[in-house]
């Protein structure tokens, strides 16, 4: 069953975050269930957060596989469909039709690679829960997604650390 | 890295979203100004739509001039985006950061320009379609796969989208800032625009895996684009002077050294209108200035081989090409000017420090450069036709019509005006890119100096 509550505790430095994150593992919520918001990226591990593992690398050769079928498709579809001889080149001339083959391949990779992205990222995701703007000023978000009988060992965890704010969606 | 600022995440947001939550005083009137020359353009089209392509000066033997001239220097400037941005971050280049961003707008709007060109050229721009896409099954005609003409929309289609979509990921952090810093419509834009980014360490993880794996994939196509486009003139036998095996990488080289003398160009004009002064600063003038006298070097090598290996065969008709290329008047002007502009004058400046630091010399060499590889280009496809072909009866010299001058001044006024307009909306500088930086540069002390030191993940 999915979280109902979003707790935020907001801190000014990242070894304050670090903190609240470490407190968080002590008093036993589940890994996945709070993560770290930053406006900056950070060397990975630096709050003792956990290191998502993702599948990024398969989009690309899927899409890259899409591509080259369309255009072998388009390739030879066109010149069979209405095969006139020019310049003498053969109907289905292999070298144009690499061009065109190489061309079709990497941009189904691209795009497949940035449907991946985002797909990743777990994106989009307008409901933003817990979050605070001056995230992005430099302020450590630290998020805890609970159900209601846990939001106040969280509240109190977030501001045994040290929390500025604490914040509750 | 010795003329680094330390700054914080409140001042970069201040500094470097300065043009996107307010107006600067001369944005409008500039925008405007723009607006009007590129209204003027498009009447200009409208014009030579109704009319025809009499009112330009393409006549026999000379059907390619100005415009297809301008199509292949607009794709020669897209490559600087994904050339800086991409080879940069695949060496994870510290000094990238403020210039990565400006690159790939300026392929994605260069590109944008250059698809006019063969589009209006054609004089009927709707039958495209035709050459193109598969759709007219009624009659049973469809594009010839084998032409030249047919490769060119897929490799810029290609371009274009993956350019668009790198810069898109890219701005997804930056857009999220620009989110909790608005209200209003602009809010719920910014919301919408940034997908709900939070900045977890998902995220940011996803975020620099994209970088590296989208610049790999983008290299690649960099390469293959304009070597296509270089066959739009290598693969055609019967014009002296084009059909050359040295075409593809000559051209593509030919791209980098313009496209980059742009990235120069833009970079310094950001730093005048916006004042970032922190942010672009001499060493990444002098860091790009010496990235171009290398690509120069190299160009001038393939400018040289192309020519040699015309004139040593002792073949009679490529020989006279270049005798009138090099020293037939007006010719011999417009090369004199272009080696002029594109190589020996710049490229000997650059080699001083004092140059390359120099940010008004910076911006004035590389506009020198573009218009020598400009001209390049025009000097490439207009003397190679204006020479008698076998079967060719009629000829007629080629004379740029006002019309055409109308539209290459068009085309500056239309990436000038995307671009104007974007910085509206969407910051030029990546704020994250820029905020990192500071995370991951410390100052360390050795002996009696402090050396600012970058520190580096192990992936």
């Amino acid at each position: 069953m999915a979280a109902s509550n979003s707790v935020l505790g907001l801190y000014d430095t990242p070894d304050a975050g670090a903190n609240a994150m470490d407190g968080l593992k002590s008093a036993g919520f589940a890994l996945g269930t709070f993560d770290v918001l930053t406006g900056t990226p950070y060397p990975e591990g630096a709050f003792g957060e956990h290191v998502p593992q993702h599948r990024l690398f398969r989009f690309p050769f899927f899409g890259a596989m899409v591509g080259i079928t369309l255009a072998i498709l388009f390739t030879a579809g066109t010149q069979l469909a209405y095969p006139v001889v020019t310049g003498g080149k053969p109907i289905l001339a292999v070298f144009a039709m690499l061009i065109i083959a190489y061309e079709l391949t990497m941009l189904g990779a691209v795009i497949a690679t940035v449907v991946g992205i985002i797909f990743e990222s777990r994106l989009p995701n307008l409901n933003l829960g817990a979050y605070d703007a001056r995230i992005t000023e430099g302020y450590i978000g630290i998020v805890v997604e609970c159900e209601d009988d846990k939001v106040e060992e969280a509240r109190g965890v977030l501001q045994t650390a040290g929390a500025l704010e604490i914040k509750t969606a | 890295m010795q003329q680094r600022r330390i700054l914080d995440e409140v001042a970069i947001n201040h500094e470097l979203l300065r043009g996107n939550l307010a107006t600067p005083k001369w944005w409008l009137p500039t925008v405007l100004g723009l607006l009007v020359v590129v209204l003027f353009g498009f009447t200009l089209m409208g014009i030579m739509f109704n009319k025809g392509l009499g009112v330009t000066g393409l006549n026999r033997p000379v059907y390619w001039g100005l415009f297809i001239t301008t199509f292949v220097f607009w794709v020669g400037i897209s490559h600087a985006g994904i050339m800086i941005s991409a080879i940069l971050r695949l060496t994870q280049a510290e000094w990238r950061r403020p210039v990565t961003r400006a690159a790939e707008l300026l392929t994605v709007f260069s590109l944008l320009t250059a698809l006019f060109f063969p589009l209006i050229h054609a004089g009927r721009p709707w039958r495209i379609f035709y050459w193109i896409t598969p759709f007219d099954f009624a009659r049973g005609i469809f594009p010839n796969a084998r032409s030249p003409l047919v490769w060119d929309p897929f490799a810029i289609g290609t371009y274009l989208t993956g350019s668009t979509l790198f810069l898109y990921v890219a701005l997804l952090p930056d857009l999220g800032v620009l989110r909790d810093r608005t209200t209003g419509w602009k809010h719920s834009f910014y919301t919408v625009a940034s997908l709900g980014w939070r900045g977890n360490p998902r995220q940011w993880r996803l975020q620099t895996v994209a970088g590296i794996l989208l610049s790999a994939l983008m290299l690649p196509i960099f390469v293959s684009v304009h070597s296509i486009v270089s066959w739009d003139f290598a693969v055609t036998p019967s014009v002296e002077g084009w059909h050359s095996t040295v075409f593809a990488p000559y051209f593509v080289v030919g791209a980098v050294h313009s496209g980059v003398s742009a990235v120069v160009t833009m970079m310094a004009v950001m730093r005048w209108l916006w004042g970032w002064d922190n942010y672009i600063r001499p060493e990444h003038f002098d860091a790009l200035a010496r990235l171009l006298i290398v690509v120069a070097c190299a160009w001038l090598g393939f400018t040289f081989a192309e020519l040699i290996f015309g004139v040593y065969s002792l073949e009679a008709p490529e020989r006279a090409l270049r005798e009138m290329q090099m020293f037939q008047w007006p010719w011999n002007l417009l090369f004199i000017i272009f080696f002029l502009t594109a190589f020996a004058i710049p490229v000997p400046l650059w080699f001083f420090k004092r140059v390359r630091n120099n940010i008004a010399m910076m911006f004035w060499t590389s506009i020198l450069v573009n218009i020598g590889m400009w001209l390049e280009r025009f000097l490439i496809i207009v003397p190679g036709l204006s020479r008698k072909q076998p079967f060719v009866f009629t000829w007629d010299s080629y004379q740029v019509s006002p019309l055409e001058w109308g539209l290459l001044l068009w085309s500056f006024a239309w990436v000038m005006m995307l671009m104007l307009l974007f910085s509206k909306f969407f910051p030029l500088i990546p704020l994250f890119e820029t905020k990192e930086s500071q995370v991951f540069t410390t100052d360390v002390k050795i002996g009696r100096v402090n050396m600012p030191a970058v520190i580096r993940e192990l992936d």
